[in-house]
């Protein structure tokens, strides 16, 4: 017998047939946002769905990012599962309220009588040469958040699976789809396929050196294991997928295999995922460090428009694989 | 003016509203005695609207409220107990003790929160709305805020959102005339908050919030026109609160003589003195009731005194739900 084949798809599509998919299969879900019916959604991942499903179930919204996630949290407590689709992370802001005061804290306030299984999708992250309001990655203060899953497909298999493993919680899930991500193609193994939320993922096994990463950064970092393999030197990639809740027994798994890492987040620096990372690294394998943990992060700046200054802000190969070098120097 | 209602439903609402007051007054006290901790804000003076607006409400309609809600909570049905043993922060608090004063939620009743961010409960009533609106039930969500709420951007865009869907959303609005400290023409240009509701296509009407009658009409009049499909509904129940913010609140900013000015339209004697005047009451009945409730605050306290505190070791406990298999 043999197995059936990969498809070859895009990222994108691959979100549009897991959003068919999920509206498809159960009737209290329904998708909520700026233009993802008429316009077909801004990074075309709800393309069609309108004509399938109609307004009811595929539904433009007002530019009201407040009043619509917080519609989506009512929603979610009258007994719905609703996917709300903030157009990016940098208009989340103007929802953060309705996303910390609510989503995330009603069922502990309320004693655990109330749940909201609130799905909220969001393009994230620089590399379009968009500017500073249109490129920032905030994921990592949402990981800050109890009461909240984080999550942040970055294959083509996690953009295809990990909104149905999202539908089946019972407590929001923010997934963050990385702006550059949307054209990638690549192979579909054949489904259904199950994919687990909370646990990170080795995405290229090594010996030496852990470089931890996830969304966007991973094909770069990916491209710096590759680099480093042709200098003989075996980086280990790991994929979060899961920024809250961290899957540490993986990370320090694999930590204790290389006994070095390099933390890549396209974050600022400062009070940032990376830096959680690196003091549970701190925290839990501190023995088994043959050097300083070190961090490849976003230049802490707004994030400028001209393609070379944006390039210098964000985390590239280049600098992945030096930092990693670097560590690997130090061995004895 | 009582007759259309019958004796039971008249002698009803005025036990309500005293129920409200004895349990806001019975709060302050505890509060100075350090029993109740925390913020605590009182709705003494505003009671007619909580009881004449939410038995206009069925058991499967939904409430949303404000962290002045202790009376929306007592008026939708929860135990006395249950609402003391929270404001006590003690495990058989409706909320587990979890929330406190502002924060009463009763799933069984539809009474989501108790929401002490200004603004925080109206897009998720919108959103309760459109859950009943998408499976077809003929359910109502009452949305209950104050005047301040009315100047945060969220209220333009829940209003535009529920008139934009046709979703079944009272907005019960309870003006009175302050947010925290800043009265509501020193807050916003527009102080007509009806004009404001109609401009994002929300039918609007004044109530006269010191009323429980008149509250009580235009509550069911306006239940009503929501329930057969009419879209959404503004009230702004005009009203006023004898006491302070909260515990902390010198009161700088209005003088004793507009609060006395108020205080003789309080609500509960002058509904008591029509009930009186109309037959419908007795000297008696309001000793009956007012033991009633003495008897029903005292034994809440005592739950309250006697219960455990929620065990540190459940701190985490609910803040995510159990895995799904």
């Amino acid at each position: 017998m043999t197995a059936a084949p990969a498809t070859r798809t895009t990222y994108r599509e691959a979100i549009r047939t897991a959003l068919q998919e999920a509206l498809a299969s159960d009737p209290r879900v329904f998708l909520m946002g700026e233009d993802v019916g008429c316009y077909g959604g801004t990074y075309a991942a709800s393309k069609g769905l309108l004509e399938q499903f109609g307004p009811e179930r595929v539904r433009d919204a007002p530019l009201s990012e407040l009043a619509f996630t917080g519609a989506g949290v009512g929603a979610a407590l009258g007994g719905m599962r609703p996917i709300v689709e903030i157009m990016t992370v940098n208009f989340s802001l103007l929802a953060l309220d309705q996303i910390l005061n609510n989503a995330a804290t009603l069922r502990h306030m309320s004693g655990g009588q109330v749940s909201v299984p609130l799905v909220i999708r969001m393009a994230t992250g620089a590399g379009r040469q968009v500017a500073a309001q249109h490129s920032h990655s905030l994921e990592g203060w949402y990981a800050h958040i109890p009461g909240i899953r984080v999550v942040a497909p970055a294959t083509i298999e996690d953009a295809r699976w990990m909104l149905a493993a999202a539908l089946r919680e019972l407590d929001p899930v923010l997934i963050f789809e990385h702006a550059t991500l949307y054209g990638m193609e690549g192979d579909l193994p054949p489904g259904p396929g199950r994919v687990e939320l909370d646990r990170a993922a080795v995405r290229r096994p090594g010996t030496e050196v852990s470089l931890v990463t996830y969304g966007g950064m991973l094909g770069r970092t990916l491209e710096a294991a590759d680099r480093l393999a042709g200098e003989g030197v075996s980086a280990e990639v790991v994929d979060l997928r899961t920024l809250r809740p961290l899957d540490d027994a993986t990370i320090m798994g694999s930590v204790r295999k290389t006994h070095r890492a390099v933390i890549v987040d396209e974050g600022w620096r400062t009070g940032s995922l990376s830096a959680e990372i690196m003091a549970r690294i701190m925290e839990q394998a501190f023995y088994e460090l043959d050097a300083p943990v070190a961090r490849v992060c976003s230049a802490e700046v707004p994030i400028p428009y001209p393609r070379h200054l944006e390039e210098a802000a964000v985390p590239q190969a280049d600098a992945i694989a030096t930092a990693a070098r670097s560590l690997v120097k130090l061995r004895g | 003016m009582t007759a259309e209602l019958d004796r039971d439903e008249a002698v009803g609402l005025l036990r309500s509203m005293l129920s409200i007051r004895r349990l806001e007054e019975k709060s302050a006290e505890l509060y100075s005695a350090g029993k109740i901790r925390g913020f605590l804000h009182l709705y003494i003076g505003e009671e007619a609207v909580a009881a004449g607006a939410i038995r206009a409400l069925t058991p499967d309609d939904a409430v949303v409220a404000t962290y002045r809600e202790h009376g929306h909570a007592l008026v939708r049905g929860m135990p006395v107990r249950a609402i003391m043993a929270e404001m006590y922060g003690k495990a058989t608090g409706c909320s587990r003790g979890r929330g406190g004063s502002m924060h009463l939620f009763d799933a069984a009743l539809r009474l989501y929160g108790g929401n002490a961010i200004v603004g925080g409960g109206l897009p998720v009533a919108v959103g309760l709305a459109l859950a009943d609106k998408l499976q077809g039930r003929p359910r109502v969500t009452a949305c209950f805020f104050g005047d301040g709420a009315t100047a945060e951007g969220v209220f333009q865009e829940s209003l535009n959102l529920a008139a934009l869907w046709q979703l079944p959303v009272l907005f019960a609005c309870e003006n009175n005339l302050y947010a925290m400290g800043t009265a509501l023409h020193r807050a916003q240009a527009q102080t007509d908050l009806c004009l404001k509701a109609r401009a994002q296509g929300v039918p609007a009407e004044v109530v006269e919030g010191m009323d429980v009658l008149a509250v009580a009409r235009a509550t069911d009049d306006a239940v009503a026109a929501i329930r057969g499909g009419g879209g959404p509904r503004f009230l702004e129940y005009r009203t006023y609160r004898f006491r302070a913010h909260s515990m902390y609140d010198p009161e700088l900013y209005r003088t004793k003589a507009e609060v006395e000015q108020w205080r003789k339209r309080d609500p509960i004697p002058a509904f008591s003195d029509s009930l009186k005047r109309d037959g419908l009451l007795t000297d008696a009945d309001v000793q009956r009731i007012e033991a009633g409730i003495a008897a029903e605050l005292d034994d809440a306290i005592r739950f309250a005194e006697e219960s455990p505190w929620e065990p540190a070791e459940n701190l985490l406990t609910d803040v995510y739900s159990p895995r799904p298999a």
